[in-house]
């Protein structure tokens, strides 16, 4: 049974369709790439999954429970999160807090207990700031804990994104393009450590323009065009569908 | 708009800290230590000087206060401004002195009457002629002008908090001049002469907010003391689970949202709590000044608010208490003169041209550098967490 489907998924800004009746599926435990030329719609369908932005028409569904519509804070409660092109992070915060705010939804004390600082208000925080800390170390920037956010280079916001993204534990993970702006060695780090992620069992869907990691890593690649899935399938048989090289290569 | 923040002590965000008994809360506890030696110094310090009478001011300004770190919770924790907290301080003000000066005593046969008497909501005093009059007692006024604000900041606070941008800011600045004009216009809250003969509020253990000379020097250590346990729960709050989620509306609000923060509900819940705080202030303050007039509700006195809010750092809680007090009381003390009002627009210009987009950047730029090389020294001193 899929993780994630969506059927026959619409959205369009004005009179431009940004998706135009996109149909997939994602399975438990597997890495799917989307890719697709600039503009064909991917970011749009990520906003659409994960309730940023409501599908004009289309349904989604999670865990078999309809979640197209719903709101973003909704979604990531049921177990979904994502990362994004440009690494979204709370600037002037600590990068442990950043993470730590990953921790919201798996914690449960409101203003009162938290302003009377309660014993079991307390452990709970101790329990949150370990396990930010352990999604640190999974991503290789435990030491740069108490660095203020705004201070870290480009490749490491992107890590501790995907660390604070991994602090909710979703059992799906949307990454946008984690590898642009990366350099080489960054992206090979990045490869091993998106592929020890889903050995933990988180199922990820990804996009990319980077071809070589999405060959290596994904398992089933869908293609975008113009905001309509042209192909969808092994990479194998995506990189030699014609449709596909039309689109990259263009028409002769 | 945090500029003189670090000038003004550490800022709440920061997660090292000093132990103390093995817990990491010792620099919040030197700060508690360092805010009760100082007051009881300045306390002594008038009443050895035989200007007892200045504690009057002094304690208004720590009412004042608790406005103000109200505005700074909304402001520098959700980034939300407020134009209302003069609204909602009126409102916690007037219900309380409202109720407690009302005379029910042309009800005192009826059955309900005496069952709320019996449950000690409307209470029998003497009034100022020798007669008797029956009016809410100040703790069920208190309560109902809670519970009141809470209705207002809810109305106020929902549609507008549900959006991005500056909506509260418009709905507030609205809700104030609506409250203005209503207290303006009613013979029952006074009109333009407010309410007088507000009763002293008995909290129990000979302890009664009141402004008479006897209480006074209890009643500034009353105020006092409400204001340290407000600053020690918003730390504690700043540091926990909702300050963070707070912060990261303030930061990104979409991202926030992803990561499982439910946005609208988190901004509309300091939003209240900030409004009763004012509320809060207006009820102790109503009490302690023995009535409270329509200037009270005026926007001006929102604008002050937030101009102090906004000197004293915004989400350095405890920043905005030192800069709100001592400005409050050279204020109130009238060293300002009919200059008053431009005093505070002319601080919140100055803290707004300070900021990176402010005509006077480079001024900030070098005091913000200033304080962080001070602080980098201090966090050297004190070593990580």
């Amino acid at each position: 049974m899929a993780l994630l489907e969506l059927d026959n998924v619409r959205r369009s800004f004005g009179g431009l369709v940004a998706v135009d009746g996109v149909s997939f599926s994602v399975r438990p435990g597997q890495i799917k790439a989307i890719i697709g030329p600039n503009g064909a719609g991917k970011t749009t369908l990520f906003n659409l999954i994960s309730g940023v932005l409501k599908p004009d028409s289309g349904r989604i569904w999670f865990k078999s429970g309809r979640i197209g519509g719903r709101r973003p804070y909704q979604i990531a409660n049921a177990g979904l999160s994502r990362t994004f092109q440009t690494p979204s992070l709370f600037l002037r915060m600590s990068v442990l807090q950043n993470v730590m705010v990953g921790r919201h939804r798996l914690s449960a004390w409101e203003f009162a207990g938290c302003g009377l600082r309660l014993p079991a208000q307390s452990r709970e925080e101790r329990a949150i700031r370990q396990a930010a800390l352990s999604r640190l170390e999974f991503v290789g920037l435990a030491r740069l804990a108490d660095v203020p956010a705004g201070a870290l280079a480009f490749g490491q916001r992107r890590l501790v994104e995907l660390a604070r993204a991994l602090a909710t534990e979703p059992e799906l993970l949307l990454l946008d393009e984690p590898a642009s702006g990366l350099n080489s060695k960054e992206r090979e780090d990045l490869a091993a450590l998106i592929s020890r992620t889903r050995e933990q069992g988180v199922t990820i869907l990804l996009i990319e323009h980077d071809m070589s990691l999405v060959m290596d890593i994904s398992e089933d690649i869908l293609v975008l065009d113009h905001g309509l899935a042209i192909a969808e399938g092994p990479p194998t048989v995506v990189q030699n569908d014609p449709k596909v090289i039309a689109v990259y290569l263009g028409t002769g | 708009m945090a500029t003189l923040r670090h000038l003004l002590g550490g800022a709440a965000t920061t997660g090292g800290q000093a132990q103390f008994l093995g817990r990491p809360w010792g620099a919040a506890a030197l700060r508690v230590l360092a805010f009760v030696a100082v007051m009881a110094a300045v306390q002594l310090a008038f009443c050895a000087a035989g200007k007892a009478y200045c504690l009057t001011q002094l304690t208004m300004a720590i009412y004042y206060a608790v406005a103000v770190i109200g505005v700074a919770l909304v402001m520098g924790c959700a980034g939300q401004v407020s134009l209302g907290h003069g609204a909602f301080f009126a409102v916690g003000g007037y219900t309380s002195a409202l109720l407690t000066t009302c005379d029910l005593s042309a009800f005192q046969q009826a059955a309900w009457a005496a069952w709320l008497q019996s449950c000690r909501v409307l209470v029998v005093r003497p009034d100022l002629y020798g007669g008797q009059v029956m009016s809410v007692s100040p703790w069920a006024a208190f309560v109902a002008a809670m519970l009141l604000t809470l209705v207002v900041a809810c109305v106020i606070g929902y549609p507008s908090l549900r959006l991005r941008g500056h909506y509260l800011a418009m709905a507030t600045l609205g809700f104030g001049l609506i409250v203005h004009k209503i207290i303006l216009g009613s013979a029952l809250l006074g009109a333009a002469d407010g309410i007088t003969g507000v009763p002293a509020w008995r909290l129990g253990a000979g302890l009664a907010l009141t402004g008479k000379a006897p209480d006074r020097v209890a009643n500034y250590y009353l105020a006092c003391g409400l204001v340290l346990l407000l600053l020690v729960v918003l730390g504690n709050l700043v540091r926990s689970r909702v300050g963070r989620a707070l912060q990261a509306i303030h930061d990104r609000e979409l991202a926030a949202a992803v990561m499982g923060v439910n946005t609208a509900v988190y901004k509309l819940k300091a939003f209240v709590f900030s409004a009763l705080l004012a509320a809060m202030a207006g009820v102790f303050l109503t009490h302690y000044s023995g009535g409270i007039g329509p200037s009270e509700a005026g926007v001006l006195k929102s604008v002050r608010y937030v101009a102090l809010a906004a000197a004293g750092g915004m989400a350095n809680f405890w920043g905005v208490a030192a800069v709100s007090i001592v400005i409050n009381y050279f204020s109130l003390r009238g060293w300002f003169g009919s200059y008053d009002q431009a005093v505070f627009g002319a601080l919140l210009i100055l803290i707004i041209s300070l900021t990176p987009e402010g005509p006077l950047q480079p001024l900030g730029a070098w005091l913000r550098s200033l304080a962080s090389r001070w602080f980098a020294k201090r966090e050297a001193a004190h070593g990580p967490a």
